[in-house]
């Protein structure tokens, strides 16, 4: 996953983590390690599996790729050791801001999550929206997985967040490879 | 009833430290171990643990403090990291010496210069000698069980020192995993009031902490060592009991797939469980190759460790720690040391590598393998290998 | 009779060196290496304790006439209980 500092990435990949948990799975979610600030960019890993996980290691050949931030697609190579077919769900207004080598190479899901988190949450912090995204595309857990980990993280705003993730969820647009022009 | 969580591990360890009810906390904060204290004190300040959290000004004054309060007779907890173990050096040796009780999770991190917050075993090498038992754990499950253990073993009338658990900083500190939470009740069971035999008590009065001319000073001593030695058997007696009370064992040297095994590959900490999955590809490619791991560090385990490497022709150690102008692996000339008499030894090769959070993957354990292999063969004419620099 | 120091197997010390007898550093023959030592001349004596408290020693006890007087098993002969005492009852003898 990658994001800016504070925008998030972490507490994501927090989330789905203890979603898949909750769900009898295994999972393991870390960030980069290192000390970070607020707007540089920064990683998060996830592994979901239904075996105990016994790889240490950063994430080094992903299946999907999650960018909270558009602005990173031009300064950070998100593709990196991505997978044949994987997917990059791609918080952006439209999919011509995505490259076209990623475009032609990738499975994408698309959503305007600054927007869809501005509507729904009051403000641009589109992490839990991106996650809606990420489980419609790859449906690595189940939504409904997400709100014990989501009320336990925020409380009362889990509430909102929730929303937001739910219109995500709904909202997202999946192209397959074929159908990438 | 176990309840399966999703926590990370470093605010896991603060829940096990609240089960056990601790006494007093004494602390410094210290990446990557802050998490665990920084629990500890929101757990304090909301009321959750009924404990005495002291925020000191550095490590030397934390393991101070913790020596004053386990010398009161309460349950004390603490937690470091790298240059703060190195802060707090002096006073490790006073801890184990003056015998007293105290629980240290490290979490372990390289030492500077260059500076570097990143995880490597240099931290716990460098405090081999200072008398505290010392155990390594891989996962953040063995990281709680271990946890608990510690207050048990230290608290045992039979051993009375100070106990050290290690884990990886960031590899372990700051993943969320699962883990299985023993339910409070268990743990309380698990674990008597900490009856410190001779604390310090205005009505019955001891002097701590003397002085001991060159007359006496060598009996101290052994009478140390001997109780460090002899601290073993409570250990396992320990490690048994809570196999029965929770179900999960815990060796001095753990084995994986060492059965007829010819080469052995040697680590600790949890790139012993990415070293797993490289073990069992090449096992399915039907290559009599098997791991082991040193959990018990300190009292050293050579029982077990001779054992475990008996008609074993090839042994490969990768230590995550760099002994500079020595023998480079700390981990493997202490294995070397410990089987030099054994009349058929196998074949030792040292690896060093994954230092200042360097991650180690599955084909990078597969090289190293290969190449000690190669090495066992051929023979070297270096003292060890370093893996993975870039020349 | 406790075994003197160099007698001691590690098996007879306690857990940490710990010493159980409260106030042991008395047993220590301080007197021993002193080269003067106090004489009284209880006639001039006020009780007012000034010695006594003085002492560096905290050797300095009553006697049985309610006298301060110090105890020559830990008098070191240091003299300040002759500089302070404010009616001179004491003065210091150089030791045979």
């Amino acid at each position: 996953m990658h994001g800016r500092g504070g925008q998030g990435a972490v507490t994501s990949a927090e989330l789905v983590a203890q979603a898949a948990i909750d769900e009898g799975k295994y999972a393991q979610a870390f960030p980069a390690f290192g000390p970070e600030r607020r707007g540089a960019p920064v990683q998060s890993f996830i592994r979901i599996s239904d075996k105990q996980i016994r790889i240490r290691a950063e994430v080094t050949e992903p299946d999907i790729v999650v960018v909270l931030d558009p602005g990173l697609l031009n300064i950070v190579k998100v593709t990196a050791g991505l997978k044949k077919n994987g997917l990059v769900v791609v918080n952006t207004k439209s999919l011509d801001n995505v490259p076209a080598d990623i475009r032609a190479n990738y499975r994408l899901a698309v959503i305007d999550a600054n927007l869809v988190a501005k509507e729904t949450l009051g403000a641009p912090i589109v992490n839990t929206t991106m996650l809606g995204a990420l489980l419609k595309a790859s449906g690595v857990v189940k939504l409904e997985s997400m709100s014990e980990p989501l009320k336990k993280r925020f409380g009362k705003l889990a509430e909102k967040n929730l929303a937001a993730m739910k219109r995500a969820f709904d909202e997202t647009q999946v192209k397959e490879m074929a159908t990438n022009a | 009833m176990t309840k399966r969580v999703g926590m990370e591990v470093s605010v896991a360890i603060g829940e096990m430290v609240k089960m056990a009810d601790v006494d007093v906390i004494a602390a410094y904060p210290i990446t990557p171990q802050t998490h665990i204290v920084e629990h500890l004190a929101e757990l304090v300040a909301d009321g959750e643990l009924d404990a005495e959290y002291i925020p000191v000004e550095s490590e030397h004054s934390a393991m101070s403090a913790c020596l004053g309060s386990s010398a009161a007779g309460a349950r004390t907890f603490t937690a470091t990291a790298g240059q703060g173990l190195e802060l707090m050096h002096e006073v490790l040796y006073v801890a184990s010496a003056m015998r007293f009780p105290i629980v240290m999770t490290v979490a372990n991190r390289a030492l500077s210069s260059p500076l570097s917050v990143w995880g490597d075993h240099s931290d716990a090498m460098a405090v081999r000698d200072t008398g505290w038992i010392q155990i390594f754990t891989e996962n953040g499950q063995e990281v709680i069980d271990n946890v608990i253990c510690a207050f048990r073993i230290a608290e045992d009338h039979n051993v009375l020192l100070p106990v050290m658990v290690h884990l990886d900083g960031f590899h372990l500190s700051h993943v969320i995993e699962p883990m299985l939470f023993p339910e409070e009740e268990q743990v309380k069971a698990f674990l008597p009031i900490n009856d410190y035999p001779l604390p310090l008590n205005p009505a019955k009065p001891v002097a701590m902490g003397d002085f001991a001319p060159p007359v006496i000073y060598t009996e101290a001593k052994w009478a140390q060592e001997e109780n460090l030695r002899k601290s073993k058997e409570t250990i396992l007696a320990v490690w048994d009991e809570f196999a029965k009370a929770f179900g999960r064992r815990y060796l001095p040297v753990e084995s994986y797939r060492t059965e007829g095994a010819k080469t052995l590959l040697l680590t600790m900490g949890s790139f012993s469980e990415t070293a797993m999955t490289v073990i069992d590809k090449l096992r399915d490619e039907g290559q009599k190759i098997g791991l082991i791991r040193l959990r018990l560090w300190r009292p050293f385990p050579f029982e077990e460790l001779r054992q475990a490497v008996k008609g074993v022709e090839t042994l490969i150690v990768l230590d995550r720690a760099l002994s500079t102008g020595g023998p480079g692996g700390p981990v493997c000339s202490e294995i070397r040391s410990a089987l030099y008499d054994m009349s058929f030894r196998p074949k030792i090769v040292s690896f060093v590598g994954g230092l200042g959070g360097r991650d180690i993957t599955a084909t990078g354990f597969e090289t190293i393998i290969k190449r000690g292999m190669e090495l066992a063969r051929t023979g070297s004419d270096k003292e060890f290998q370093i893996f993975g620099v870039r020349e | 009779m406790p075994k003197s120091d160099n007698e001691l197997t590690w098996k007879d010390l306690e857990i940490g060196c710990i010493v159980t007898t409260p106030g042991s550093a008395a047993a220590y023959r301080t007197g021993d290496w002193r080269s003067q030592k106090p004489e009284y001349d209880f006639s001039r004596c006020i009780k007012c304790g000034m010695c006594q408290l003085y002492c560096p020693e905290g050797c300095v006890k009553v006697n049985t006439q309610g006298y301060f007087e110090a105890d020559l098993y830990h008098c070191k002969g240091c003299g300040i209980c002759a500089r302070e005492c404010p009616v001179w009852v004491i003065t210091m003898k150089e030791e045979a």
